[in-house]
């Protein structure tokens, strides 16, 4: 019999906890609310860190999940974790991680952001791992985030392929008490796959392995049938039955304290088992799917033409198509089926208060990057028509008043590609500001064409020596940023640093309005460390 | 038991450390907790908010439905408010009533104070004072902890306990007056029920 101990873990921590007792042996990550406490959490773990467990972050995502993959390759087990949006720049490397496999367990976690609360979008996860042809894990609570540790990675080694956890904001950000396990196993030996070939995924090797791939989904789906965590419940009322995934299970729930009256299938584990699906639809007049993010399933049940069981959900709203799920608009759309259950399942409740102000997020007081919003727009009040390409992160906030600085947030990199863009179609100035931490995520590759062509386009990067979006992660470009940029070819003289300073206000404008006036590229890197992780560092 | 607690406040201001010391105590008492919290952009000065929930049964939601919570506790009074809609009939508000004013637009804090004092079942005073009176105006959160805790359903020990737990790593002084915060905050709303 083994201990359990409980303990008071986020969904991110659970997971990486579950990751840990199971003999974890390498975490990497590129830090992304809502996935970023995955890695912190393995960075501070007594046994990670006695045992030497890799947790340094990388410089994004695709190279994590690379990092990731050459471990598994090993024979080791190892977790990547990342945001939703992350997993688009990992797409190549991941979608290819199918094809080659795994060999030591690999956990692919990606974390989606229904309701975009630190997003640029609400794209689902879910369309990937069926995409690349991979399981996938959705848990539904902390303690099933902590138990697909040991599971994920035992289904990983099974079927030789990597497997997708899917996360999201109200899991991942979510504490609950968590039954873990007090001896952690064993790390896997270093070890080498039975069959290196598909390893190397030439169109020869390719056409192969595909095809074992596509036969390897019957024994997929065979998984999800017996998988302890897709479960089936009776009802007798059948005038619904709910098919609900991940945490939506809860907020179907929360509607009944006594049980649900309805026959539910509860989905945690992908691909969609087809057997209990049928049973599901069998056993009612109608099937409601409540699933957090996009209706992935809801779609496939439904096919192309819709004629066969009758299914409600989020394409004939029934359910909201954006935003996050809740346990009121899932008591509504349960309500909304069932009308005579309306009063038990819909609650008054108080009128919100008018006189409430909306309270946007803002940068900090004495963030270094004012500093630069204030010079730049002092900078550019003489040109009729700039345009400042901004990027992802705290200075993504610039666009807000009172500077309205930027014109643009697309992707992490997005500043220089773009700004390169504007100029080649003749915009001037043509303005990129960019963090030094998505500079090294994402934008170094733009720079080298900005530079092979030297496009007359400033880059001002904004450095505050770390990750502060995410909580002040350590940057990988720290004190390598000028030396970077002059190793891609930016021209010495027009490659200036300047304190991002109050005082330096007259200096950094004077600055700005000089390389505006050069025809060719600059890059200014206007530094001054977080106030927020300076004040950590300080604590320390 | 069952208490639903909406946390609320402003990015930075200390919520999360109300959370984080009754989840100690829930804990230590075997009690379920689930506790949703809000990460990244929202923190930077904008609303925050935080859904606790403690309870002797298990807890389905992550999330508080409308109309059912037990306690708003703010660190502000427009926070408060914002999140009236989720309070139950029988629900109560602990707010502190100093404003916290970072955006043009705040509302004139009479008004809000009205709009606060004309509801059922408030407490709410300036939590600032008091916790100068007794610590330094840092520990205003534990006031508000302490407040609130007269309708918590968890020993004022284990809560203190909690406290102590929380501040150790800081020394024996912070964990003093933390203590001494928290426990005037308790006693304000104490003699207020009377
Ligand atoms: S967290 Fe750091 S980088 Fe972000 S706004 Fe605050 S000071 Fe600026």
């Amino acid at each position: 019999m083994t201990m359990k101990t409980k303990k008071l873990l986020l969904g991110d921590e659970a997971l990486a906890l579950g990751a840990i007792n199971a003999g974890l042996s390498g975490a990497y990550a590129y830090p992304g609310t809502p996935s970023t406490e995955i890695l912190e959490f393995v960075q501070c773990n007594d046994v990670a860190k006695s045992r030497g467990i890799h947790s340094h972050w990388s410089s994004n995502e695709k190279t994590a999940l690379e990092e990731a993959l050459g471990m598994s390759f090993c024979g080791k087990r190892a977790i990547v974790s990342m945001k939703h949006v992350g997993l688009n720049v990992a797409a190549d490397p991941f979608v290819n991680s199918a094809m080659t496999g795994a060999h030591g367990g690999l956990l692919v976690i990606s974390a989606d952001d229904p309701s975009m609360h630190s997003s640029q979008n609400e794209q689902d996860s879910r369309f990937y791992a069926s995409f690349a042809m991979m399981p996938a894990l959705e848990p539904s609570s902390q303690q099933e985030a902590y138990d697909m540790g040991t599971y994920g990675f035992s289904l990983s080694e099974e079927l030789h392929l990597p497997v997708m956890i899917r996360m999201v904001t109200r899991l991942a950000h979510s504490r609950a008490v968590v039954e873990t396990d007090e001896n952690p196993e064993n790390e896997n030996e270093l070890a080498y796959p039975a069959n290196p070939r598909q390893w190397v995924l030439m169109p020869g090797n390719s056409r192969v392995r595909y095809r074992e791939l596509i036969a390897q989904q019957a024994d997929l789906e065979r998984l999800s049938e017996e998988s302890k965590f897709n479960r089936f419940q009776e009802g007798s009322n059948r005038r619904i039955g709910i098919l609900v995934s991940g945490i939506a299970y809860n907020y179907v729930n929360e509607c009944f304290p006594d049980g649900c009256p309805f026959p539910l299938l509860k989905i945690s584990q992908y691909p969609l088992p087809r057997n209990m699906v049928a049973k599901l639809a069998d056993s009612c007049d109608m099937v409601l799917v409540v699933e957090e993010g996009q209706p992935v399933i809801e779609r496939g049940l439904r096919g192309l033409l819709d004629r066969g069981v009758s299914v409600r959900g989020k394409l004939d709203g029934t359910l909201p198509s954006s935003g996050e799920l809740n346990p009121d608009n899932v008591a509504a759309a349960i309500a909304a089926l069932v009308p005579d259950m309306k009063k038990q399942l819909l609650k008054a409740s108080p009128e919100p208060a008018k006189i409430v102000a909306p309270r946007p997020p803002a940068l900090c007081q004495g963030c270094g990057h004012r500093d630069v919003y204030a010079a730049l727009n002092a900078a550019l009040e003489e040109f009729p028509s700039p345009k400042v390409f901004g990027d992802i992160g705290c200075y993504t906030l610039g666009w807000l008043a009172p500077y309205n600085a930027i014109d643009t947030c697309v992707d992490m990199g997005a500043s220089i590609t773009m700004a390169k863009g504007a100029a080649d179609a003749g915009q001037h100035p043509s303005v990129a500001i960019i963090g030094d931490s998505t500079f090294t995520h994402s934008g170094m590759t733009g720079l080298l064409d900005a530079i092979n062509e030297n496009t007359p386009m400033t880059v001002i990067i904004s450095d505050n020596l770390t990750t502060g979006m995410t909580g002040g992660q350590e940057s990988q470009g720290t004190g390598k940023i000028e030396e970077i940029c002059l190793g891609l070819g930016v021209s010495p003289e027009h490659l200036m640093t300047i304190d991002s300073l109050p005082r330096n206000h007259a200096e950094m404008k004077t600055l700005f309005q000089q390389e505006f006036s050069y025809k060719g590229l600059s890059v200014i890197v206007s530094r001054r460390e977080c106030i927020q992780t300076a004040r950590r560092h300080a604590k320390k | 038991m069952k208490t639903d607690i909406i946390l609320a406040g402003v990015g930075g201001q200390g919520i999360l450390s109300i959370a984080t010391i009754l989840g100690a105590a829930a804990l230590r008492d075997d009690l379920y907790l689930k506790q949703a919290e809000v990460h990244g952009m929202s923190q930077r000065g904008g609303d925050v908010m935080s859904c606790l929930r403690i309870s002797s049964t298990p807890i389905a939601s992550d999330l508080i439905p409308t109309g059912a919570a037990d306690l708003i506790v703010s660190l502000e009074p427009m926070e408060s408010l914002r999140y009236v809609q989720f309070l139950s009939p029988t629900g109560w508000i602990v707010s502190n009533t100093v404003p916290f004013v970072n955006i043009p637009d705040y509302p004139a804090i009479n008004d809000v104070i009205n709009e606060l004092e004309r509801r059922d079942n408030v407490i709410a005073f300036d939590m600032d004072a008091t916790a100068k009176e007794v610590a330094t105006q840092r520990s205003s959160n534990m006031v508000l902890l302490g407040a609130a805790s007269t309708l918590i359903d968890i020993p004022t020990e284990k809560i203190e306990n909690g406290i102590r737990t929380i501040f150790a790593a800081k020394g024996e002084k912070m964990v003093e007056s933390n203590l001494a915060a928290f426990r005037a905050g308790r006693l304000r709303a104490q003699h207020r029920e009377q």
